[in-house]
């Protein structure tokens, strides 16, 4: 018998019912919560007259829907605009106060986004089962922690018996071998991967992501790659746990000490596939091919290397491809065999729950210290994830390098990842961004979405279009390895 | 949860590749704290040629003539036919609670994306999984013919098309016996309660970490 995967390790460890029609109920150890996708459920229990199953297992922040300009921030949650937004928002503090789930409101400094929350607090801790009504909550698979995004009827699953009914997934690693190249980051290694398998290539599969280029990302890398994992269709990402693990966790408020610490770590180091453990698909990439990615068109599949050119929908083989690219082409207002480097943009955009850490705000600020955002573009603002991020970066004066160069440096939120609150796109406009999904419509109505990494976001809002962060003058600076 | 019963209805072809959920409800209806109410911002941005807001009366909203599910022969559509990866992106729940609340019961496509996947089934909508050239051969025969009906049979699994073609289809036992009966999962999961605080003691016992606040 071969041994056993990472993901099949996490699933026994939480198996606590195998039924006889291929379902089975597994104990789910921490549940997220934020203002969209929790209402309902909360409100389903009250209806049913149920009570949450065990209420520490919750941690709850408004990120979705929040305002991001420190004026509104300045007056909590009748700082929010929108009436609607803010009766989600208010819904979500009355729901906590009721239960008594712990909830970072508003203008708490741990506020953010819920994927940089619960890491940064230890919340998130390998061998766990973390939910989320967020397809993103694959992001916590890069602590060796089995963790996917749920619908708000499984929200309200969770909350009412700690476990979800679930049917256990298939095995596939993507192993990228080598090193990364100069202002290579996780972002284009994900990029480059769901450009390789599609945006339905993990559908029905847990991705482990190993290989010697993973291993030499850090915690934030690793996240960002985790995160990204939904976008090529699989909703677990994972990651082995090893010492960048450990070390990310150590002193953490959620995480163990002294004793409970020795022995967590103890477990924990078991948390990594068997050497003869069985995958269903292995894909494996070079890591010194990848070069910085762009996305082009409508779906994060549709993405290329700075280098190269917008595709001629008609190279495409199979007919629905053909008129998908068309169609983006057309939604995109881009022509058949333009230059990467020849898109101009508008607006910029660092942050989101894939890069808005401290070493992607690090690595954005190299890029933009003691330059200007050119004249053309209208905004570029920098959203850091949460507020502890921000005091980080703060304190480290990357937002007076941000600020002098002409960026705006904003409160923690999800902001124009998804336009939620007022940070958005106008129709036609083209926006760097450095979030997750350039779906038609995503960052704003009409609005034209190009996915980067935050270092290629930087360089993008300098220069006004799209260029090679590995050509600048500091491009030593941005080595994905030295952050 | 409403009983899946037997029925025949209209189809609706939807020609596009990896239909996501924010084309299937925009993120601006999302704001709402309740579960019903978003069918008539179905694909909105197909759907109308203004942009949509929360709470307006979209009566009034100019509509694209173009979009298939405002073409005279598909009003009632039941059943949506669509193209490979359907629901992928956001695990928004608004997703089908918009289609069903348009009126949709079944969705036929190649491949669904894995959270839409189990939301649907957990709203009473029915998705059908067909081969690629079984769908492609489908979108021909709605195109061909007007008020083209299919006959749905959940229980016997399989789709009866206007001639008496049988068309069988997979789907998992416990999906299938939760939307014939309407059943409610928590209802079920807590039959399981001991099972339940049983593993939770064992759990603790093995990784009290698991289980720690910060002091």
């Amino acid at each position: 018998m071969s041994g056993q995967t990472l993901y099949d390790k996490l699933w026994n460890q939480h198996l606590v019912k195998q039924r006889d029609d291929g379902t089975a109920l597994i104990y789910i150890d921490r549940q997220l919560l934020h203002e969209v996708t929790s209402p309902q459920a909360f409100e389903g229990l009250r209806l049913a007259k149920r009570k949450p199953w065990r209420l520490d297992a919750n941690l709850a922040t408004p990120d979705h829907n929040v305002p991001t300009t420190l004026k509104e921030r300045a007056e909590g949650n009748s700082g929010i605009k929108d009436p609607v937004s803010l009766i989600q928002v208010q819904t979500l503090d009355d729901n906590c106060v009721e239960y008594g789930i712990e909830e970072f409101k508003i203008n708490d400094p741990r506020q953010g986004i819920v994927h940089v929350v619960g890491p940064e607090q230890g919340a998130t801790l390998p061998g766990m089962t973390v939910v989320c009504g967020d397809s993103h909550t694959a992001t916590h698979g890069a602590f060796g922690a089995l963790a996917h995004g749920i619908g708000t009827s499984e929200v309200e699953h969770v909350l009412a018996t700690q476990c979800l009914l679930a049917q256990k997934m298939k095995n596939m690693q993507v192993r990228v071998e080598g090193e990364l190249g100069l202002g290579v980051t996780a972002k284009d290694v994900v990029l480059a991967i769901i450009g390789k398998i599609g945006t339905a290539g993990g559908t029905g599969y847990a991705i482990e992501f190993a290989g010697s280029a993973i291993e030499s990302l850090s915690m934030e890398g690793r996240m960002t790659v985790c995160n990204m994992a939904i976008e090529a269709g699989a909703r677990v990402g994972l990651i082995a746990v090893d010492d960048t693990t450990i070390d990310y966790l150590a002193k953490r408020p959620f995480a163990p000490t002294e004793a409970q610490w020795e022995a967590a770590v103890a477990d924990w180091r078991n948390l990594v596939s068997d050497a003869d453990a069985h995958f269903d698909k292995v894909v494996t990439l070079k890591a010194e091919e990848i070069e910085p990615q762009v996305s082009w068109g409508t779906s994060p599949e549709m993405v290329t290397g700075i280098s190269g050119q917008v595709p001629d929908p008609q190279a495409a083989l199979d007919e629905t491809v053909q008129r998908s690219h068309a169609r983006a082409l057309e939604y995109m207002g881009l022509q058949a065999n333009q230059k990467i480097t020849d898109i101009k943009l508008d607006k910029v955009f660092i942050g989101s729950c894939t890069n808005s850490r401290i070493e992607d705000l690090r690595e954005a600020a190299k890029v933009a210290k003691g330059n200007k955002v050119a004249d053309s573009i209208k905004l570029a603002m920098v959203v850091p994830g949460s507020g502890l991020v921000k005091r980080q970066a703060e304190a480290e004066g990357l937002d007076k390098i941000f600020i002098e160069a002409g960026f705006e440096w904003r409160e923690p939120g999800c902001s124009m990842c998804l336009a939620m609150n007022a940070d958005k796109l106008g129709a036609g406009e083209h926006c760097a961004s450095t979030s997750n999904r350039n779906f038609e419509g995503r960052q704003g109505y009409g609005g034209r979405t190009h996915l980067v990494s935050p270092a290629m976001a930087a360089a993008a809002a300098i220069a006004g279009h799209f260029v090679d962060v590995r050509t600048l003058p500091a491009n030593d600076a941005t080595h994905a390895q030295e952050a | 949860m409403k009983k899946f019963e037997r029925f025949e209805g209209v189809v609706a072809p939807l020609d596009r590749a990896n239909v996501d959920t924010d084309l299937i409800i925009p993120k601006q209806f999302l704001k709402s704290i309740k579960r019903t109410g978003f069918g008539v911002n179905l694909f909105d941005e197909l759907r109308y040629l203004d942009e949509g807001q929360p709470g307006q009366d979209c009566s009034q909203r100019p509509l694209n003539p173009e979009f298939v599910l405002n073409q005279p022969r598909y009003q009632g559509a039941e059943v949506l036919l669509a193209r490979r990866n359907f629901g992928c992106g956001s695990s928004r729940e608004h997703a089908p609670w918009a289609l069903e609340d348009f009126g949709f019961k079944v969705v036929v496509a190649p491949s669904f994306a894995d959270i839409f996947y189990n939301n649907a089934f957990k709203n009473g909508i029915l998705l059908i999984t067909m081969a690629e050239e079984e769908v492609d051969r489908l979108f021909a025969e709605v195109d061909a013919n007007e008020g083209y009906q299919r006959d749905v049979d959940l229980e016997h699994q399989r789709v009866i098309t206007p001639g008496g073609e049988i068309l069988e289809f997979e789907v998992d036992a416990f999906r299938k016996h939760c939307l014939l009966n309407g059943l409610d999962d928590i209802g079920i999961t807590l039959q399981d309660e001991d099972a339940i605080r049983s593993f939770e003691e064992k759990h603790r016992q093995q990784r009290p970490w698991l289980f720690r606040q910060p002091a």
